[in-house]
Order: C-alpha cells, then structure tokens, then sequence
C-alpha cells in the first residue's frame, strides 16, 4: 500500500512540558484515520508539526516518498487546522485565489468547491461577514481546491451548533467515499467512530494505539443476557473457560468473552443445560468505552 | 518570483487601507511638482520658488530624492502592517500549510519592498526628469546627467528602511506598536549617539560612529540639499558662516546601508523560522 505520511519518534517540547514524546504513526492511502484524545493531549501540536508551523524538537516525518521537501508535499495536502484563517478584508472568490497561487494550481476548481461547501451564492461576500460554521466551510473548499492526496482535520466541528456540525459532516462523508485519505482529529468519538477506519489515540503526547478501530482492545465483545434463574445462569458462566468478568446489573448479566464465541452456539450450549433465554446480545465494546479503559489503563 | 509578488499583490491590493495609503503615497511623489507652483507676487517682493534653482540639474536628483523619502512614512505603515496583520489575522499560518515555505514567505515580502522602491525610485526620476526640463536654467545632456547617484542612494535608503519596517513587523506582530517601535528607535539612536558623545568620547568619534546606526546610516546616504541652494549660500557669506558642506554619497555609506539591509531580512527569517505559529 502507499504511504502518505511517516512519523517516527516525534518529540516536541515545550520548555519543560513535553507535548509530544516519541510519536511514530504510518498514514496509508486510501483510509480514513482518527486521531484520538482528550484536550491537550498533543493532537494540534503534532498536526502543526507535519505541516511544516511548529518546529520539532526531535523525531523524523516525511510525506509521501521522502524525496519532497515539506513545502513541495504540502501543495498535495489539504489542512484545516483550528479555526479558519482567512483574509478578513477579501471575499470568498479573492481569499480561493490566493490559495490556488500558493499551490500553483490553476483557478477553475473554485466554482466547483464553492458549491461543494454550498457557498457560491455568498461568494462575493467579505470573509468577515460569515458565520463559523460559513468560515468552516470555505476552510474545506480551500483545502480542496487542490484535489489533495490527503485531507487533515482539526476539530472541524468545534464550536457549531447542530446543523453545522451535520453540514461539515456530511461533507466529511462525501469526500470520503470518493476516496480521499482523511486525517481527522478530534475529542468527540462518536465523530470518530463514525466516519474512520483507523484511529491514533494520544495522550499526554503519548500514543497509545495506532491501528484499525475494531482491534483496538484485543477483546472478543460481550454478551447481555437475560433469563428467570439469573443465578443458575450466573453460576453456569462463572464456570465456563470462555468467559471472564461477569457483571449483575439490574437483572441483565453481561459476561465479557475471553475467546471467540457466537451467539448461536451460546444459545444452543444454555438451552442444553435446561436455561432458556429472554434476552441475548452480543455486542463489541462502542469506542467511547474502548478509548475510556484505554487511557484509564496506563 | 513572479508567483511570490502576484501573491503579496493579491493581499495588497485588495486591503482598502493600504491600497490608499499606496496610492496617496505615489500621488504625493507626484505633487512635488506642485512646489514649482509656488509663488508669492506681492507689490515689490516677488518670490517664485522655481526660480530659486532648486530645479536646476543636477541639484534637482538631490532635492527631489530628499524631499520625496520624507513620505516614505506612508509606506512604512503599508508594510509594517502587511507582515503585522499576517500574524494577527493568523493568515501566516494557513499560508504556510498551504504550501508556501518560509523562505518564500520571507521572500515575497522583500521582492515587494523591492518593487516599492524601485518603482519609487522610477517615479523619481521621471518627475525629476519633466520638472528639470521645464525648469531648470541648464539644459546641457552632460549637466542633466550628472550627479545621479542619487537615484541609487534614494533606493537603497527605501529598501533598508523598509527592511527595517519588515523586520518590526515580524518582531513585535502589531503594527501599531512596531510603527511605535520604530518612532522609539529613531529617539534611541539620538539618545546613543548624545550619550556617547557627552560621556564616552569625543563628539568627533561619536559622530563617526553614529554613521553606523541603522536609520542613521539611511539618513546619511541623501544629506540635506538647503545648504546647497544658491540663496541659502548668499546668506551664509553675507554672515560670514562658511557653508562648504560635503553633500556626496560615498561607497561606504551604500555599504553600511546594504549591510543593515541583509541583517534585517536574515534577522526576519532567522526570526520566522525558529518560531512556532
């Protein structure tokens, strides 16, 4: 698979604090990545990083081959970071241009993107006059001005209300079905879990995981079971290999399976003992609890 | 290269407060020509400033390139705000993620500020050029082009103040306080020099030394034309104070300048490059 983007053992410090400690991450063509932690936990910093604004204190990176300086391989990518920065004094059409002369790309994909983000019709308006959410936009239509190998997302949804987090959402979605390797950081995992394939998940400047989100824990799920002799049940699991922790909880057990199992063939195995089920589900570990026992754990 | 100040022209120009103070700026270059106009006719004192021989070539190079680098002020606030603003409006950043690298950044700015001068330093010489024609007492091609280095002088006191208003800029991020930097500058260099002189050594050396001074060293290149004006002489014997007065520009004097030139555009980027945005 081609590599878009290599990271190894970033560091970057701050005076004392160490905002990013020996980071090393690959970004793959084609999928589309989250990177994952609480406020502060060096996403921004490690963003800025490869695109060529914070300095790094120690560590190597290189976009696609290597062989591209930074700048170079910055024309093929297209980032919003934090808010959007544009010419406050220009309009949406002056502020495209100006973009397109520092990628050195030709001028006629600004209609297209302008439209994409749905604000050709407010495209002689003055930066200064929109909203946020109209700002967050024209970031998105400027960063693809390019058509980029790789589009980089930071918090792209901080600060909007709801319809402006579904619009830059369901851009998000559409950009991605066409394709486009997406880097996208954020606090909010739903976020996350609904549009990436991967994730990278920080903190403290640490990375924790880097990997495709479904084997994030090396968990097997768990089961929610329901029936008239809970205990009998209880004790029936407890006695099990395949089982581990078994919790109580208002009259539903949830048992955490220690090995691979489906749900038919546990069905069958209790019918067999003589316990009927009311209720059976199984279910894998949703992210948010995931990257919860992941950054309680170390 | 021509990439890089398409770039700065699209900022520029687009930005109403710096495309007047550009165009007030060139307008008023233009204006000095009006001074020609000047002209008191009352009853027996008659007084045509034209006439006084200050557009006689080739005194002309050196009192128009004089008087014109006074407005320089309105183009230091153009590009102390243009690389301030960049930092406020926090557009430095997304240029630089877009792909433009720092050397370019740094890049595009001083090609402007070299445009500004040399086109400043164009309009000079055209105006110079019509006002002498029309004006001055001495027509001969040897005389008119005499004394031109002035033209050079006046462009590279453009290029290293606007250097200096670059590299202020960058250092203090708000333009308001860099053009206050700059004004506090000016001040300390008086303050250095007088302190030098009164304590440390003999007014003679710290005359000398003054001439090192980056504005100092720019105000240097072009000395004050008065002295030499014809009327302004007469006075001068007339009292008996003796006004021979060393008006010529020296290699040295465009060497200092040219240093403090490259200091300030090294200093800039030096400055760019180690920050984190």
């Amino acid at each position: 698979m081609e590599t878009i983007l290599n990271v190894s053992h970033l560091t970057k410090k701050f005076g004392y604090l160490t905002a990013v400690k020996d980071l090393s991450f690959t970004i793959e063509k084609g999928n589309v990545y989250g990177i994952l932690g609480p406020n502060g936990s060096g996403k921004s910093t490690t963003l800025g990083i490869i695109l060529n604004v914070v300095n790094r204190t120690s560590g190597e990176f290189s976009w696609f081959d290597g062989n591209t300086s930074t700048h170079e391989a910055l024309k093929k990518v297209g980032a919003i970071i934090e808010r959007p920065n544009f010419y406050p004094y220009m309009d949406a059409i002056q502020n495209l241009r100006l973009v397109c002369k520092i990628k050195d790309v030709p001028e006629t994909k600004i209609q297209e993107k302008l439209e994409l983000v749905g604000l050709w019709d407010r495209r002689n308006s003055k930066f200064k006059t929109y909203s946020l959410g109209m700002k967050q936009r024209m970031a998105i239509a400027s960063a693809l001005l390019n058509d980029p190998e790789i589009l980089i997302l930071d918090e792209p949804t901080n600060g909007l209300d709801p319809q402006g987090i579904h619009q830059i959402r369901e851009i998000i979605k559409k950009i991605a079905s066409q394709g486009t390797t997406i880097l996208l950081a954020s606090h909010l995992l739903d976020e996350v879990e609904k549009v990436c394939s991967h994730v990278i998940i920080l903190r403290k400047g640490e990375n924790l995981y880097a990997g495709p989100v479904d084997s994030m824990l090396a968990s097997h799920g768990f089961f929610e079971l329901r029936a008239d002799n809970l205990d009998e049940l209880q004790e029936l699991l407890e006695k099990s290999a395949s089982f581990g922790k078994i919790e109580n909880y208002n009259g539903t057990l949830t048992a955490y399976l220690k090995e691979e199992m489906d749900a038919e063939s546990l069905n069958k195995m209790l019918f067999d003992k003589g316990i009927v089920l009311s209720h059976l589900v199984k279910r894998k570990e949703s992210l948010e609890e995931q990257f919860l026992t992941l950054t309680k754990n170390q | 290269m021509l990439r890089l100040l398409q770039i700065e022209f699209i900022k520029l120009w687009n930005n109403r407060a710096s495309k007047v103070l550009i165009i007030s700026y060139f307008v008023l270059l233009t204006s000095i020509a009006l001074v020609a106009a000047i002209k008191f006719d009352i009853g027996p004192v008659q007084f045509h400033l034209a006439d006084q021989g200050i557009f006689n070539f080739p005194y002309i190079w050196h009192f128009n390139t004089f008087v014109t680098a006074l407005f320089k002020l309105f183009l230091a606030i153009v590009i102390v705000s243009m690389m301030s603003n960049e930092y406020s409006n926090k557009t430095i950043k997304q240029n630089l993620i877009d792909g433009l690298s720092k050397k370019e950044f740094i890049l595009s700015k001083v090609l402007t500020v070299i445009s500004f001068a040399l086109i400043s330093t164009i309009f000079v010489f055209v105006v110079s050029m019509i006002l002498g024609l029309v004006y001055s007492d001495y027509n001969e091609v040897s005389i008119i082009f005499s004394d031109l280095e002035f033209l050079p002088a006046f462009f590279f006191k453009l290029v290293g103040f606007f250097s200096f208003c670059l590299f202020l800029g960058i250092l203090v991020k708000r333009s308001a306080f860099a053009l206050g930097f700059l004004i506090l500058w000016t001040i300390l260099e008086q303050v250095v020099f007088g302190l030098l002189g009164w304590k440390v050594m003999s007014w003679e050396a710290a005359k000398a030394v003054k001439r090192f001074f980056p504005l100092e060293s720019m105000a240097n290149l072009i000395k004050e034309p008065f002295t030499r004006l014809s009327a302004v002489q007469n006075i001068g014997q007339q009292i008996g104070e003796d006004m021979k007065f060393d008006y010529h520009v020296y290699w040295y004097e465009f060497l200092i300048v040219i240093v403090w030139t490259a200091i300030f555009i090294y200093l800039s980027y030096a400055l760019l490059k180690k920050r984190d945005l």
